[in-house]
């Protein structure tokens, strides 16, 4: 992390290119993530934790020949990428807008994108390398298959996206509902712990009740765990869904309709400064 | 300095529901000159200081800085402002050189974040994390990242809250040289030898209104406030005498005790003495 690249006087006054803005602005974030440590030992273990207690808990077949795990790493991949994108930044925003970060960022002349745009890159970093790290395990521990044609590749990589996408923005905006970064936590984690609840993570999403089926069915994650299945599981499972297919089609409006939400909120409330800065 | 304005704000108003902090305030700063806002907690400085940055939207009145009204201002003002805010920003786990380098990349034509870090005496910390500074080193950070842009106009809230006495006169000279190429500088503070050394006026707000602008040494008619000569008196009371003539008042009281006058002592009002009075008649 030398700085001596970028340390030169500019010889000619020339603007940072908004692109290069944007990456260094990502390569900061990241760099932040790396440094702290319980933050990547907690994002990027947490689904293979919770892999490993369902694969000890859930040893048999879901039926047809499908492991349980083969059902579940769905839901732990969704999951993880709901605590990056949505959970993380709903809880860091927060304490650095109270550290002044924010306001500070605010007084200079970047594009208010840019810091956006770090944070997605943060993200989209870390929930691809945590989503390799639980895929692995589960390859090498519990037999997973991974998908098979470039189809159901193409659908995982379409489904993670606009999923990510969704969650982060949600995340943003989120952000701006806790009055400190101190509460931040205590106001987002119950919020993601029933929607990981009610949306087929923990348990299979058909077994749960129906009226819980619907409450999840307006949130983002239920439909990422669906999308997901219909890569890890056989077609044929799609007949057990709710709806009798994995509507990909649905499944697309939903996350896509949750990713304009999300930005709608984050444009119109985000805050730089504190409540009582007024 | 020049005739020209860096900020022009008439008739100022800003409330918080029924809380009135700023209420009709008439603000000139010109272009080079280094002007230090003077008042109590509460008085409306920040709340002042803050809608000349952008940061707050005002209820009413006109604010011109640097011929641009700074609740539509864009990022070609926000290059040509430097803003060292009240507080100390927390930057988690990066170092003291990573931030300067990073905020540098924002402005146009910044100056060397080597340069600047050394500045503000924090050479030896360019490596270290920002969460391990002490509260005067956080603060010399937060006034590296005001200055990096080269800025013309500089706002500085209470910067050297925190410091020690050194490190108080070391920023007075980063400050002076600033001054000296020619920036203009707007310093909230809360320390009158602060506002003495350095200011070219001093501005003293009290209750949401500009109540005096002068130069240090004017302010409050302080060069023709009256001498005060106090002396003890032979049974050991104090006594106080403001005189306009004060050698004579020496001469008459040498003249009754026959020499030696017991306590004597002859002070003009510091800048202290005609501040407290202007806060407390408001």
């Amino acid at each position: 992390m030398s700085t001596t690249t970028e340390a030169a006087p500019v010889a000619v006054p020339s603007r940072t290119s908004p692109i290069e803005l944007g990456l260094r602005q990502g390569r900061l974030e990241l760099r932040q993530f790396l440094r702290s440590r319980e933050s990547v030992v907690f994002t990027m273990l947490f689904p293979v934790v919770l892999i490993l207690t369902f694969a000890s808990i859930f040893k048999g077949e879901i039926g047809g020949g499908v492991k349980f795990t083969q059902y579940f790493v769905t839901g732990m991949i969704a999951t993880g990428l709901l605590t990056v994108g949505f959970q993380s930044l709903a809880i860091q925003i927060p304490i650095e807008r109270d550290r002044g970060v924010l306001k500070r960022l605010r007084g200079t002349p970047m594009p208010k994108w840019v810091y956006f745009a770090g944070k997605t890159i943060m993200v989209a970093v870390i929930g691809v390398a945590e989503t390799v790290l639980l895929l692995a395990v589960a390859v090498l521990l519990f037999d997973l298959k991974l998908p098979d044609t470039a189809t159901r590749w193409l659908t995982f990589g379409w489904v993670s996206a606009l999923g990510i996408t969704a969650c982060t923005l949600c995340g943003i905006a989120f952000s701006s509902l806790a009055r400190s970064g101190r509460s931040a936590p205590s106001t987002v984690t119950p919020v993601a712990l029933i929607l990981q609840f009610i949306s087929g993570v923990f348990f299979v999403f058909t077994d749960l009740p129906t009226w819980m089926q619907q409450v999840a069915a307006i949130f983002p994650l239920k439909w990422m765990c669906q999308g997901l299945r219909s890569v890890f599981l056989p077609d044929s499972f799609g007949a057990q869904e709710p709806a009798g297919s994995y509507e990909l089609g649905k499944v697309a409006l939903v996350l896509a309709a949750w990713c304009v939400i999300g930005l709608v909120l984050c444009l119109r409330t985000f805050r730089w400064t504190t409540k009582r800065d007024g | 300095m020049s005739d020209q304005l860096a900020i022009s704000v008439r008739g100022l108003r800003k409330s918080y529901g029924e809380h009135v902090a700023v209420a009709g305030l008439d603000l000139t700063v010109r272009a080079g000159e280094v002007f230090a806002l003077l008042g109590p907690n509460g008085a409306g400085k920040t709340t002042t200081v803050e809608i000349l940055e952008g940061y707050r939207h005002r209820d009413g009145g006109e604010v011109d800085v640097l011929g641009v009204d700074p609740n539509t201002a864009g990022r070609d003002w926000r290059s040509r402002v430097g803003i060292v805010l009240q507080g100390t920003g927390e930057f988690d786990d990066l170092t003291v050189g990573e931030v300067v380098d990073h905020f540098a990349a924002f402005y146009p034509n910044p100056d060397d974040p080597r340069q600047v870090i050394g500045r503000v005496g924090l050479t030896d910390k360019t490596r270290a994390r920002t969460h391990t500074l002490s509260g005067g080193q956080k603060r010399r950070l937060d006034v590296a990242l005001g200055i990096i842009g080269r800025p013309e106009l500089l706002f500085l809230d209470e910067p050297t809250t925190g410091f020690d006495p050194e490190a108080r006169r070391e920023f007075w000279e980063l400050i002076r040289d600033l001054a000296a190429a020619g920036t203009t500088i707007v310093l909230t503070t809360h320390y009158l030898d602060e506002a003495e050394s350095l200011a070219d006026r001093v501005g003293v707000i009290a209750a949401g209104q500009l109540v005096e602008v002068s130069t240090p040494a004017e302010l409050g008619n302080r060069q023709q406030a009256l001498p005060v000569v106090s002396w003890r008196t032979p049974d050991g009371t104090p006594q106080r005498a403001e005189s306009a003539t004060p050698t004579a008042l020496i001469a008459e009281l040498a003249a009754r005790y026959g020499g030696e006058v017991p306590g004597l002592t002859v002070t003009r009002p510091t800048l202290e003495d005609v501040y407290l009075r202007m806060i407390g008649q408001s």
